[in-house]
């Protein structure tokens, strides 16, 4: 076991227990102010918890009486902006945690033409900080992170401040060095977890919603955040003669039993939409007032609530659906997963 | 965007500090001008006053850094009234801080016995003038410092504490050269209120040749005898300042 | 910005202005600093004698002075602390009336009351290590002291020289200076925080002081009076209450 913290703010509502595994990445997702942030700052040592432990590698940095310095701990944090130094160029930047550590300026300016080279910066090495992008300026701040030879890296929503252009190449260059190493990630894109995480844990104030595997996660949602990144719609109450909340579907192993608490989900796509009840069918329908209307590509998301249904663009003209209509949402039971939360 | 009218005061309020000094250059006497700025008086005034200057911008600095460091960086009760006592100099007329120095370092003083002990004599000495210098000017320092730290955050100093640097080298390697426009600001502040310093010197020091008269002492002393040496002085410390604000008002030219 | 009063405390300084109004008849007298205690007195007398008379006093280095009334300040009356500065104002033809030496005063070693170097002569100044304070050369007790350390042939050297008395004074009661060189009647105002020790050598260099009315005066007669009035017995008995000599 790599990494295991435990940690109760009171101030901020945090109260989260967390491992992870040599070499693993764990993405933490959650909507803004679910604590995110505090976890990395008990974990960098930039917080001391009202309770709670922090243990990295069987060194034990925050505890009932045990306090490491943030220097100390080997924990490197890189933030939403890269914030290189401004007055040191970038080769002194990457080549900071070296220098900070004992090495001489020989070595760790070595050490810094390596990490450069490993995100694909190594002609970046004599340019000022003020002569990089956006998107170079991240890849050098990675570097500086890596050179300084952590055992936890710590990335605070580290894609979330680039032009997307430049988020295919850097995200791939990211997976890359991630391989093998402890890593918490942060983050509310999906695809940060889908292609950089081995797990992911979904906080919800201040507490862990759920965890698991990300495929699992975004798959089987049982949180509403993990349900809306992964663009389900999803339904949640106690199962009852195979319904949940007005809606029937297909149970999934292990299946429930009446008075469990469970999940109904379904895809946007599986959603019909009616001016009127259909009737007679052997589809669920939700009579629901549309919220937004959303034009993705040939598509219209349809959103009423918490739910939301894709319609062709003609279909939703055909249909005259302006915010403040009043619709049927309807989905067939065979396209809805009801399993436990 | 500003209204119109606004420019009629600002003319005026410019014309009211800038007239002043066109009265001064106007009243010399330019035939003269360098045998009097040169005379032995004026050169031991004007050499004085640079060389205690420059140490007690040194103190400032020495001093006023880490004053400036535990008021934007730390927080603790009462820190708000430490604040406010640390900056009293600037609103303090100077004759009031010569007179708490003098009950200071002074031989009857607070702690004169013990430099009495130490055979260290402060009144009179060149020392008692770099104090005095000192004690109004590093308020400058610390205003402009803090001022500069605070702008500047701590997200930088965070991320070079997690690559492993210890506080000695974050401040070092990090915080100061971040901040390095407004310490030089406030170091060339703190120069120039040293070498207008006359009210505290003059309470304090005394006045003496070469070890205690400054030139604004020197200036004071000739106003009585000799006007036209004053205001040829005069002039050459209004060109002295001049010169230091010109430098201070350069702000941030390092970190391009 | 975290100091958005800070313009508003450079403001304070500012004089507030005011002035008496009532007194039918205003007369302004400009004097040497060194007179302001006896002056204040005979002043005093003034008006008891003169009903609805009011007198201003202005007390400043006497250079200052006639600098001030050179540039046009309505003084009625000067009183000198040394013929040289009234000379200026006579060649300016600014006195309305021949100065009139009206009082003298010699020099006197001034010491912390408790005497702590132990001065007793004029030699004892020139002593090694001992902290001593005189006058500027360009102020007249500055120029005195020369003088009198030169004709009984002490070599002083001072740790400060000093524009004014008062500053002199100050630095010796304080205890930063174990002795200064100042006026007699300025040991005498200060109080009990000095000691005053005579010495003979003082008597050679006697310092005058001249009293002149002011041309232009708007109270010529007043101004006039005043004059007299000094030299009278009443200013004659409070100058020697303050230490002054009769010229």
């Amino acid at each position: 076991m790599s990494l295991h913290l435990s940690a109760v703010v009171e101030e901020r509502g945090l109260d989260v227990d967390l491992e992870v595994a040599e070499g693993e990445t764990l993405a933490v997702l959650g909507p803004n102010g679910a604590g995110k942030s505090t976890v990395l700052a008990v974990a960098a040592g930039l917080l001391r918890p009202d309770r709670g432990r922090v243990v990295l590698d069987g060194r034990e940095l925050t505890g009932r009486t045990a306090w490491v310095a943030p220097h100390d701990r080997r924990v490197a944090l890189m933030a939403q902006e890269p914030l290189l130094f401004p007055h040191l160029g970038v080769l002194d930047n990457v080549a900071f945690g070296p220098r900070s550590t004992g090495a001489n300026r020989r070595t760790s300016h070595d050490a810094a033409r390596r990490w450069l080279a490993e995100v694909d910066a190594a002609d970046l090495a004599d340019r000022r900080p003020g002569q990089l992008s956006g998107g170079q300026a991240q890849r050098v701040a990675v570097a500086r992170a890596l050179a300084a030879e952590p055992r936890l890296l710590l990335l605070d929503e580290p894609l979330s401040a680039l032009d997307v252009a430049v988020l295919p190449a850097l995200r791939q260059t990211l997976k890359r060095v991630l391989a093998g190493r402890t890593t918490l990630l942060v983050t509310h894109d999906v695809l940060d977890a889908l292609l950089l995480a081995d797990r992911v844990v979904v906080l919800e104030g201040g507490r862990i919603a759920e965890a698991g595997p990300t495929a699992d996660v975004l798959e089987r949602p049982r949180s509403a955040f993990a349900a809306r990144i992964a663009g389900l719609n999803m339904v949640s109450g106690a199962w009852r003669d195979g319904v949940v909340d007005g809606i029937r579907g297909i149970a999934i192993d292990p299946a429930p039993v009446d008075g469990d608490q469970v999940v109904a989900v379904f895809r946007p796509s599986a959603v019909s939409v009616f001016r009127s009840s259909p009737g007679g069918s052997p589809r669920n329908a939700l009579a629901v007032t549309v919220t937004e209307l959303e034009p993705r590509g040939d598509q219209v998301r349809v959103r009423a609530g918490h739910l939301a249904a894709d319609l062709t663009v003609q279909a939703a003209a055909e249909l005259d659906l302006a915010p403040g209509s009043e619709v049927v949402f309807a989905v067939k039971a065979s396209e809805v997963a009801v399993y436990r939360r | 965007m500003i209204p119109r009218w606004i420019y009629a005061p600002a003319a005026l309020g410019a014309a009211f500090l800038l007239l002043p000094l066109v009265a001064i250059v106007a009243r010399v006497e330019w035939t003269d001008f360098f045998t009097l700025i040169t005379s032995e008086a004026s050169k031991d005034a004007l050499w004085l006053s640079l060389r205690t200057s420059a140490v007690a911008t040194l103190l400032c600095l020495l001093l006023g850094t880490p004053m400036a460091m535990v008021l934007a960086r730390t927080s603790f009760p009462g820190q708000g009234v430490l604040r406010s006592l640390v900056l009293l100099p600037l609103v303090l007329p100077p004759v009031v801080g010569g007179v708490a120095l003098l009950y200071t370092f002074g031989r009857r003083g607070l702690l004169g016995d013990e430099l009495e002990v130490l055979g260290i004599q402060v009144a009179f000495s060149t020392t008692a003038v770099v104090l005095a210098q000192t004690f109004v000017a590093t308020p400058f320092l610390v205003v402009s410092l803090e001022g500069a730290l605070r702008t500047a955050g701590l997200r930088y100093e965070v991320v070079a504490a997690s690559l492993g640097a210890a506080p000695t080298t974050v401040f070092r390697r990090v915080t100061l050269p971040l901040v390095l426009p407004g310490l030089v600001s406030g170091a060339v502040l703190s120069f120039a209120r040293a070498l207008g310093e006359f009210g505290a010197t003059v309470t304090f020091a005394g006045s003496l040749q070469g070890v205690t008269r400054t030139l604004p002492l020197e200036i004071y002393r000739l106003r009585e005898t000799d006007v036209d040496a004053a205001v040829a002085l005069s002039l050459v410390l209004v060109v002295v300042a001049v010169l230091v604000i010109g430098f201070a008002g350069r702000p941030g030219r390092s970190l391009g | 910005m975290r100091w958005p009063l800070l313009p508003l405390l450079l403001l304070l300084p500012l004089t507030a202005c005011g002035g008496d109004d009532g007194a039918s008849r205003t007369l302004t007298v400009y004097a040497a600093a060194s007179l302001t205690a006896s002056f204040e007195e005979i002043a005093e007398e003034f008006e008891a004698e003169h009903d609805g008379v009011d007198v201003e006093l202005s007390f400043g280095g006497s250079s200052d002075l006639v600098t001030q009334i050179q540039g046009g300040a309505p003084a009625d009356v000067f009183a000198s602390a040394d013929g040289a500065t009234m000379t200026e104002l006579v060649d300016d033809d600014l006195a309305a009336a021949a100065p009139q030496d009206f009082a003298t005063n010699t020099l006197e070693i001034v010491v912390p009351s408790d005497n702590p170097a132990g001065i007793a002569s004029l030699q004892d100044l020139a002593r090694p290590g001992l902290n001593l304070v005189v006058c500027a050369p360009e102020v007249p007790c500055g120029a005195a002291a020369q003088q009198v350390a030169g004709n009984a042939g002490v070599a002083l050297s001072p740790v400060s020289e000093e524009q004014s008395v008062t500053d002199v004074l100050a630095k010796v009661s304080s205890g930063e200076a174990d002795a200064g060189l100042v006026y007699v009647t300025d040991v005498r105002a200060a109080g009990d925080d000095v000691g005053g020790i005579t010495f003979p050598e003082a008597a050679e260099v006697v310092n005058t002081y001249p009293i002149a009315p002011v041309d232009g005066s708007d109270e010529p007669d007043l101004a006039t009076e005043f004059v007299r009035f000094v030299l009278g017995d009443t200013g004659q008995g409070v100058l020697a209450g303050f230490g002054f000599g009769q010229p």
